[in-house]
């Protein structure tokens, strides 16, 4: 890795609001379920929330709801001050059109458990499909760029590998840049490394640590306590599609308050 | 009637042109229909996956009658029945250069409609068979619907929908031959007409037959081309390569084969 990995996109994005997500008594249900209940939650421009919890607690659907992956059925999410994913008339929410769910969608990156690279594009198409295709930037332009992020991430020699060629680290590693191409003001990493190898978690967590010292706003789902530790701002803890704990991480690994996450941690820090 | 040597090869061998006519005509209509009904298998696919149930339904109403018909009775239906109830005739195209007669338009049109109900069902199940990963990964870049479906989902399932293909324009080359109870000169039509000057019934059907199974072993050497690059036989390749670069190398003479 050389360099700043968010100079290849000119620096960590610029956004007015304060708040770059805001989540407000965010409902969740799938068929008679509810997997999601009252979740609040505000992250900070520049701020690395972790998100913890048991399977099943609702921690993965909560950020694919932050861009709307999911429909919520209660609450409100806003990205950089807009409803992310509705409209609001006279005081009810509407689903927004697609248009215009795909445009605020261009403004959070997420990078996911399985990669899901195109496998018919190399690790340089991949980068550049979207800035292309959707943002509209000339291709010079976006392979310029794509180029300093492959470098950035340390796969300088991969750019025209097919993802089929690549390892899963490498892989993830491209997906990243792909997500960043955007320059989104929020990323989401949805277990970005439990698909992984042993051996390949740590590239991974290195390039996710250095966005997050570069001042990159990140909300990971993970279970890797050493990341948390290392570089989170805050430790948010789910537990039954609620929040019950959201502290620094200092405090959540030496003190937890809730017996859940006594409980949580004991296992997973074994 | 003793079996004629002599005409069978010269017609084997050295068909009429009036014969080669019709092999061409076969060749174009083939190829037309396959590519329009390839076109409403997409569009057709497209509209299964659609959030609307009133284009869901008119999907389904349609490949439920298409596939659900002869083909021989769907053409002489679109040509003949709605001619004679006055809804619509098929009338010559004069295209300067050539003109296209009704019973062709009326074949070509029965034909894609014929195939495009199966096409439907051949890139749904394409569409179908794309991890749904990949379309999470578009949309969190900010696609919208139709742009993922052309720059991520259809490429891939082109991989899927690829052999099932080969067999169906397999089929669409044999299908042509119905077109001859509407008077298009085909291969058959002209074939049936020779043996009713010569009554050389044999060695005359005999050699349209020949030419059927020439022109689709032909395309089966075609199509195992085209398997290898794409189809799962030759999945470790597939993989890296690009489909569209892969169709495109395939299609076109490789530079470095032009020394």
């Amino acid at each position: 890795m050389s360099g700043e990995i968010l100079e290849a996109i000119g620096g960590a994005p610029v956004t007015s609001a304060p708040y770059v997500v805001e989540a407000s008594g965010v409902d969740k249900w799938f068929g008679p379920l509810q997997v999601l209940k009252s979740v609040s939650l505000t992250v900070k421009r520049g701020e690395v929330v972790v998100i913890v919890g048991p399977s099943g607690s609702g921690k993965t659907t909560f950020i694919r709801c932050l861009n709307h992956l999911e429909k919520i059925q209660q609450g409100r999410i806003l990205v950089n001050g807009h409803l992310i994913g509705y409209r609001e008339r006279n005081g009810r929410l509407y689903e927004d059109s697609e248009r215009n769910i795909a445009r605020q969608r261009q403004e959070i990156g997420m990078v996911f458990q399985r990669f899901n690279l195109f496998p018919h594009l190399t690790a340089l198409g991949n980068i550049i499909e979207a800035p292309v295709q959707v943002r509209g930037v000339a291709k010079v332009e976006a392979v310029e760029t794509a180029r300093a992020l492959l470098a950035r991430v340390g796969l300088s020699d991969k750019a025209d590998a097919y993802p089929a060629q690549l390892s899963g680290g490498q892989q993830q590693r491209v997906a990243i840049a792909r997500a960043l191409a955007m320059r989104p003001s929020l990323m989401l990493f949805d277990e970005a490394t439990s698909a992984l190898d042993p051996e390949m978690i740590g590239e991974v967590l290195e390039v996710m640590k250095e966005l997050a010292r570069e001042g990159m706003t990140m909300i990971a789902v993970t279970h890797e306590m050493g990341f948390a530790r290392e570089v989170a701002d805050r430790v948010v803890m789910m537990d039954d599609g609620r929040i019950i704990e959201d502290t620094d991480p200092e405090q959540f690994f030496t003190a937890p308050r809730s017996e859940r996450s006594k409980a949580f941690l004991a296992r997973i820090l074994r | 009637m003793q079996f004629s040597w002599d005409f069978f090869s010269q017609h084997l061998f050295e068909p009429s042109s009036f014969f080669l006519h019709g092999l061409w005509l076969t060749l174009c209509i083939s190829v037309i229909s396959q590519s329009i009904g390839t076109t409403i298998g997409v569009a057709g696919a497209l509209g299964t996956q659609s959030r609307f149930r009133i284009i869901r339904a008119l999907v389904a109403f349609y490949t439920w009658i298409f596939r659900g018909t002869p083909l021989l009775v769907q053409i002489v239906f679109i040509y003949t029945a709605l001619a004679a109830a006055g809804i619509f005739r098929f009338d010559d195209i004069n295209l300067g250069f050539v003109v296209i007669p009704g019973n062709i338009q009326a074949g070509i049109v029965a034909l894609s409609l014929n195939e495009g109900a199966y096409m439907t069902e051949i890139v749904r199940a394409g569409i179908l068979a794309v991890d749904h990963g990949q379309t999470e990964a578009a949309k969190s870049l900010g696609m919208t619907y139709f742009k993922l479906m052309r720059r991520i989902i259809l490429p891939q399932a082109v991989r899927v929908i690829i052999p099932p293909l080969g067999n169906e324009f397999n089929a669409m080359l044999k299908n042509t031959t119905l077109l001859s109870v509407i008077g298009v000169p085909e291969m058959m039509q002209v074939t049936g007409t020779q043996v009713s000057a010569t009554f050389r019934a044999f060695e005359l059907y005999g050699v349209v037959a020949l030419y059927y199974l020439l022109l689709t072993t032909l395309w089966g050497f075609v199509q195992r081309a085209i398997d290898r690059r794409f189809g799962t036989a030759g999945q470790g390749v597939v993989a890296r390569e690009s489909m569209v670069g892969g169709l495109r190398r395939l299609l076109l003479p490789r530079r470095d084969a032009a020394r």
